[in-house]
């Protein structure tokens, strides 16, 4: 067993890149992901790590960077939250369709216009579509464990896509927790070498990265991508079933709780699924059917999984911690996607809440539940899209 | 050590790094600068490469030109990549995980991938200290996209985002001197070049590559299609750039600035500019001011240069 310690987020996330020791980290600081690659630095600074550490003067260039050198043949991390993955958003693209398994840690956080440094799921849901493989955390423990996992699955031979792992700007970035430390020596062997795949380094036999690809091949291409992503589950399962084999810890495409037998269930990811929890807990003192179903892998998304999951349920409310002006919530949008397979449809309700680091209150999960009592009972849906927590 | 000699006989023997077959246009001056680059050092070198005429055309699917480990990324970032690829390669050594090859990294951009968009990532990179040398081949203009502007662009230049009409007659602004901007970075090495001066360049790519850190190298690199000139004059081009001292050949080197040809005589500027369709419309009547202001800059570029230099090469043979 390893050790406990008390740790913020970031601390947890600083300490996993200390024992993975990656060949190579190219970094910009941005709030509130900045302290995390400062206690990396000192790791650096005091030899406590190999890493070539890049300190750019832009995340662009951090991403550039980082794909430069995953191309060159090592391990590859940085970490990044909000403008600074905006700003990466271009080369998030080719970091995935260039198959370079880099590895960052996202301290989800608003998005401007207006400037807010809080945190909620914007940057996020901003870079969903880039090919990225998308792991969220609920607190630092998970935060720590879902990084160490997330090498295993983005250099997984089968696949080479880059991760995210992502956890909640402030909430869990920079409170201090419990968080049950790995030994050094199981990280390493957990993790294990890194395998280069026709590394730019390899000077006998040398290889051009990043072509032209017109219409004539393009299409397949993308096609390709896709079909990578459809195996990235059972990479993340077996990853995960070698963690608890390690552990005792055990994670799955997304956390179940109390839905076994639900009648109504709450999706919501990340931190705000430990305050859901405590709610749920005592409505079912009171004899109300409610479970939760906190999404762990994002992307690639686990519809028929979700829809199993959720198949028994009168009513579900999606809670998203992102918006998207003129739809639904991101997350709502999935679970509606997944939604579709099934043969009795739920009643779906799509809550945003949290932006910007607003509380997420108990009792406006509690709320929630009430309407989705209220629905289960009537089949009615009096709004599909509502704001909660909000100033009117 | 393969500072190897600059004879054309030997240099003929030589493989070609940068394969025939490219896609680039006909008398472009780009894959020239590549070649010599190349063929100056038998060093193992991994390239980096901007978005733009050169990476469209030499690296398409199924098919590269370039027998070199060789990445493209993106547009804005060549500096950035390779600084990533050079951090890599320091970093195995020095785990022990890889044999120190002495390996030399080169980023190659455009002027708009270089001057521009790009400028951001070159200077962090500079700064950074990396190991490398950026070789911006510099056609004046955003070529590849359909010869827009740039700031690379010269004063009077017609371009199809600054066309000469009846009230803008061109690009009103001068170029960005972005050789002298790369000096004030303080790094060891930054040369201004041209394929017609071929030993010249050549010499300057293997002096580069003995010194440790970030080195610049601007060179000037014909277009036809933009500059609206023959398919052949790229070298006639270049050669009248340096003769009318609109691109002087010089390098900076630990901060002392060194002019390593002089024309024997200074043609004047409009020699440069009349086979240029790109500047047709600054020799019509009403546009002599154009002419002027055009080699009244060169001249007062060239006066500067004179007065920071220490001349060391001889006259142009």
């Amino acid at each position: 067993m390893g050790k406990i310690v008390a740790v913020t987020g970031n601390e947890a996330c600083a300490y996993a890149l200390k024992q993975i020791n990656p060949d190579v980290c190219a970094a910009y600081p941005i709030t509130p992901a900045t302290d995390l690659m400062q206690r990396f630095s000192g790791y650096v600074s005091n030899g406590q790590v190999d890493t070539e550490l890049v300190l750019v003067e832009s995340e662009h260039s951090a991403m550039s960077a980082c794909i430069g050198a995953a191309a060159a043949g090592g391990r590859v991390a940085t970490a990044t939250s909000s403008q600074g993955l905006a700003l990466m958003w271009e080369m998030l693209y080719i970091a995935a369709g260039t198959r370079l398994p880099i590895v960052m840690p996202l301290v989800n956080r608003a998005l401007s216009a207006p400037l807010n440094i809080h945190g909620d799921h914007s940057d996020g849901m901003g870079a969903r579509d880039t090919g990225w493989i998308q792991i969220y955390s609920e607190n630092a423990q998970e935060a720590y464990d879902n990084l160490v996992q997330s090498f295993r699955i983005a250099e997984h031979l089968e696949i080479r896509v880059p991760a995210m792992v992502c956890m909640d700007g402030f909430i869990v970035s920079h409170s201090i927790e419990r968080v049950e430390y790995i030994d050094d020596a199981d990280v390493k062997n957990f993790v294990g070498k890194f395998q280069a795949v026709h590394p730019l380094l390899d000077l006998e036999h040398p290889k051009s990265y990043g072509p032209l690809i017109l219409a004539d091949l393009y299409h397949e291409y993308k096609r390709a991508q896709h079909e990578v992503m459809t195996k990235v589950s059972g990479v993340v399962l077996e990853v995960a079933a070698e963690f608890e084999k390690m552990t005792g810890r055990k994670y799955g495409l997304f956390e179940e709780y109390r839905l076994e037998d639900a009648e109504i269930a709450i999706v919501v990811m990340s931190s705000a699924a430990g305050t859901t929890k405590d709610i749920i807990d005592q409505y079912r003192d009171k004899g109300v059917k409610v479970g939760l179903l906190k999404p762990r892998m994002f992307r690639p998304f686990p519809f028929t999984q979700v829809a199993e999951a959720l198949k028994h349920v009168k009513a579900i409310a999606v809670l998203d911690r992102a918006d998207s002006f003129g739809g639904y919530g991101p997350l709502f949008s999935e679970i509606a996607g997944a939604v579709m397979s099934m043969d009795h449809k739920p009643a779906m309700i799509n809550k945003i809440f949290g932006l910007g680091g607003r509380d997420y209150l108990p009792d406006q999960a509690e709320q929630v539940i009430d309407e989705l009592i209220k629905i289960a009972k009537t089949g009615k849906v009096e709004a599909i899209k509502e704001y909660i927590g909000v100033r009117e | 050590m393969t500072t190897k000699a600059l004879k054309l006989k030997e240099l003929a023997k030589g493989e070609d790094r940068f394969a025939h077959g490219h896609r680039m246009c006909a008398g472009c001056g780009a894959p020239i600068v590549v070649k010599q680059v190349l063929m100056a050092t038998d060093y193992p070198i991994i390239a980096a490469n901007a978005t733009g005429c050169l990476e469209v055309s030499s690296c398409i699917q199924q098919f590269t030109a370039w027998k070199i480990p060789w990445m493209h990324s993106a547009f804005e970032n060549a500096a950035a990549t390779i600084s990533g690829i050079e951090a890599m390669y320091r970093s195995l050594v020095k785990q022990g995980k890889l044999e120190d090859k002495n390996v030399k990294f080169i980023a190659f951009g455009g002027d708009g991938g270089t001057y521009d968009i790009g400028f951001q990532a070159l200077s962090g990179a500079m700064e950074r200290g990396h190991d490398m040398m950026y070789i911006c081949y510099d056609n004046g203009a955003y070529m590849n996209t359909g010869i827009q502007r740039s700031s690379a662009t010269p004063f009077g230049a017609d371009t199809t985002t600054c066309p000469a009409g009846d009230v803008i007659p061109g690009k009103l602004q001068q170029r960005k001197d972005l050789t002298r901007i790369m000096a004030a970075h303080g790094i060891p090495y930054v040369a201004q070049a041209s394929p017609a001066n071929w030993m010249d360049l050549m010499k300057k790519v293997q002096k580069a590559f003995e010194i440790k850190g970030p080195k610049f190298m601007n060179v000037i690199s014909p277009c036809n299609r933009g500059w609206r000139s023959r398919t052949d004059d790229a070298i006639m081009l270049s050669k009248l750039a340096f003769e009318t001292c609109y691109w002087p050949l010089f390098e900076i080197e630990n901060g002392v600035t060194r002019i390593t040809a002089k024309p024997k005589e200074k043609k004047p500027l409009v020699d440069f500019l009349k086979p240029q369709g790109r500047f047709k419309h600054m020799f019509a009547p009403g546009n002599e001011w154009m002419l002027k202001q055009a080699q009244d800059y060169v001249d007062a570029q060239w006066e500067r240069l004179q007065k920071e230099a220490v001349f060391s090469g001889g006259e142009e043979k």
